[in-house]
């Protein structure tokens, strides 16, 4: 008796917490989807409702359109930051992890210190506007992609340094007797089994910074050189009436992430959760 | 300390100028920045040229309560934001972690958000929340409650985009939690189920050896609540009025009318601030995990 009445108690919590996180998780997105696939005075009166005519695929094709394919040059802009500053990231921070967490010496303790700092701190943005105004690179994609690695590094640098221990030293050991230079031992030998944590890093912070809204905003303004995030903030305006259109918009830059997680769940589930704190 | 006795044949695998290309970039981008912020915080600034004022700008941020309410208002949504994440983000790992099917569906669900792209959520939950169309008074008005103006009401508008970071959040919180119980050894659940029944195991086994997440969640909601920025601009820009004006909605918005000084000044405010919140926890979270080892 004890035995159905917890198997049916069960069921009851399985169908409560699912219908309770379905509606609170999940229809925002149906509701993303089905409002980006509406015509515009559809659209604006915000039903959650299946669209009379479905134009989903045109929509997307008008947002691409939008303005000379600006959304398009958004894109393309957006690919050029993620993908240069996850580049620098991975390999300076490795080269630093390496050498920090097999060498604990003052050095090693200094720099562990300052990364805490960079961690928690917010960005000084008027200020960093100046610097970068200094050297050339305000309004820059270069000038963005230097933020976004300075602010990334000691997340990127505390996740490898935390893999870093689980190679056995006796590895580098071996090859360095066999006479291989700290460039070798690095590239040859560290970097590919780091690979795990690496691939940790890319997901999580390559979310991060396409997904970053402010660093544009600040540093990164003018038509030209938009990424994603601002061009759909300046959407909001321009397309006040065309709701459809905005929804639009939201739904073709959350494909990326959503690819992302598809594949890469467990590293960035890990990657959020643990590697952040551990200082 | 260990490597340092190691033969110098060794550590010379190891060099320090393997730090000193990531360590260019953090001193250029990151260090000179919030050490200049200091100085230019005392000063009328154009960018071009800057005059000292002393602490005028302090004064004025302090003095303004347009500008003081910032303040307020930040610790306000990080108390909130952190307080909820940790009591839902609780219970629903204290959820996904019994005999569930799905449960694995539902962790995937409740941690997609984290990934979506703060603007895009800004955008979507305005219109949720809009007050006469918006599906969630919709909803409301059908089980007969007197629908609020969520974002438009002053009263509410901060509390209503905490709301929404912590259904952005949830999941990383969920997901520390998660972790935490899925750590506990077997044996305590063994002898909870023995003194009786879920409310023992949640009170007696979960609630004390999880508290580890806890800092954890409460010290990573903190620098996020802190900080949050994307959230408050696109969907209240800080009103109605400056009701729902964060410190870093009153940098942006000093940025813009070209007070420079002044939105340094808040800037510092802010570093301030994150430091003598955050850094005793990160300390006093570190010490527990080395007692622990």
């Amino acid at each position: 008796m004890t035995a159905i009445r917890k198997v049916l108690a069960n069921t009851w919590l399985d169908a409560i917490s699912l219908i309770v996180i379905g509606i609170v998780f999940v229809v925002p997105f149906i509701f993303i989807f089905l409002t980006a696939s509406k015509t515009g005075p559809e659209a604006a009166m915000f039903e959650f409702s299946l669209p009379t005519n479905f134009q989903l695929f045109d929509n997307i094709r008008e947002v691409l359109e939008f303005r000379d394919g600006r959304m398009l040059l958004a894109l393309w802009n957006s690919t050029i930051l993620t993908v240069g500053s996850i580049t620098l990231i991975v390999l300076l921070s490795a080269l630093v992890a390496f050498v920090m967490q097999r060498r604990q010496d003052r050095v090693a303790s200094l720099a562990s210190s300052i990364m805490l700092a960079g961690l928690i701190l917010p960005p000084a943005v008027v200020p960093t506007i100046f610097v970068l105004q200094n050297i050339g690179l305000y309004r820059t994609l270069l000038g963005l992609i230097m933020v976004e690695v300075a602010v990334t590094m000691p997340f990127a640098i505390i996740t490898l340094r935390a893999f870093m221990a689980t190679i056995p030293r006796e590895i580098d050991e071996a090859a360095i007797i066999d006479g291989a230079s700290p460039m070798q031992v690095f590239f040859r030998i560290v970097l590919p089994l780091l690979r795990p944590a690496i691939i940790t890093v890319i997901v999580v912070s390559s979310v991060g910074i396409y997904n970053d809204f402010a660093g544009p905003l600040y540093f990164l303004p003018g038509a030209e050189n938009v990424t994603v995030q601002l061009t759909m903030y300046s959407f909001i305006s321009q397309f006040t009436s065309q709701w459809h259109l905005l929804f639009a918009n939201v739904l073709v830059i959350t494909i990326p992430p959503l690819v992302m997680f598809l594949f890469f769940q467990r590293q960035i589930v890990s990657g959020m959760t643990k590697g952040a704190i551990k200082g | 300390m260990m490597s340092e006795s190691r033969p110098k044949y060794i550590l010379r695998t190891y060099p320090h100028w393997f730090y000193i290309p990531a360590a260019i970039i953090f001193a250029i981008f990151f260090v000179a920045p919030t050490v200049l912020a200091f100085y230019f915080s005392l000063t009328r600034w154009t960018l071009f040229d800057a005059t000292f004022i002393g602490l005028e700008n302090y004064q004025r941020f302090f003095g303004d309560p347009q500008l003081s309410a910032g303040l307020r208002n930040t610790v306000i949504y990080a108390v909130i934001t952190s307080g909820l994440k940790v009591i839902i983000g609780l219970l629903l790992a204290t959820l996904l972690t019994s005999r569930l099917w799905l449960k694995d569906l539902l962790r995937s669900i409740i941690f997609f958000p984290v990934l979506v792209s703060t603007v895009a959520v800004g955008i979507t939950f305005s219109v949720l929340m809009q007050p006469t169309t918006g599906l969630i008074n919709t909803v409301l008005r059908t089980t007969g409650m007197g629908p609020p103006d969520w974002l438009g009401n002053p009263g509410m508008a901060l509390f209503s985009v905490a709301m929404v970071d912590v259904w952005r959040g949830l999941g990383i919180a969920t997901m520390i939690y998660i972790a935490g119980i899925m750590s506990i050894p077997d044996d305590y659940f063994e002898a909870a189920k023995l003194e009786g029944g879920a409310w023992v195991k949640f009170r007696y086994v979960v609630l004390p050896l999880a508290r580890n997440a806890t800092f954890t969640v409460i010290l990573l909601s903190f620098i996020g609540g802190l900080r949050t920025f994307d959230l408050i601009w696109t969907m209240t820009r800080g009103g109605p009025g400056f009701a729902s004006d964060v410190l870093t909605s009153v940098i942006y918005k000093q940025y813009q009318a070209g007070f420079y000084g002044l939105s340094t000044a808040g800037n510092v405010v802010l570093f301030i601030l994150v430091t003598i919140i955050v850094y005793p926890l990160m300390r006093f979270l570190n010490r527990r995990e080395l007692a622990e080892l």
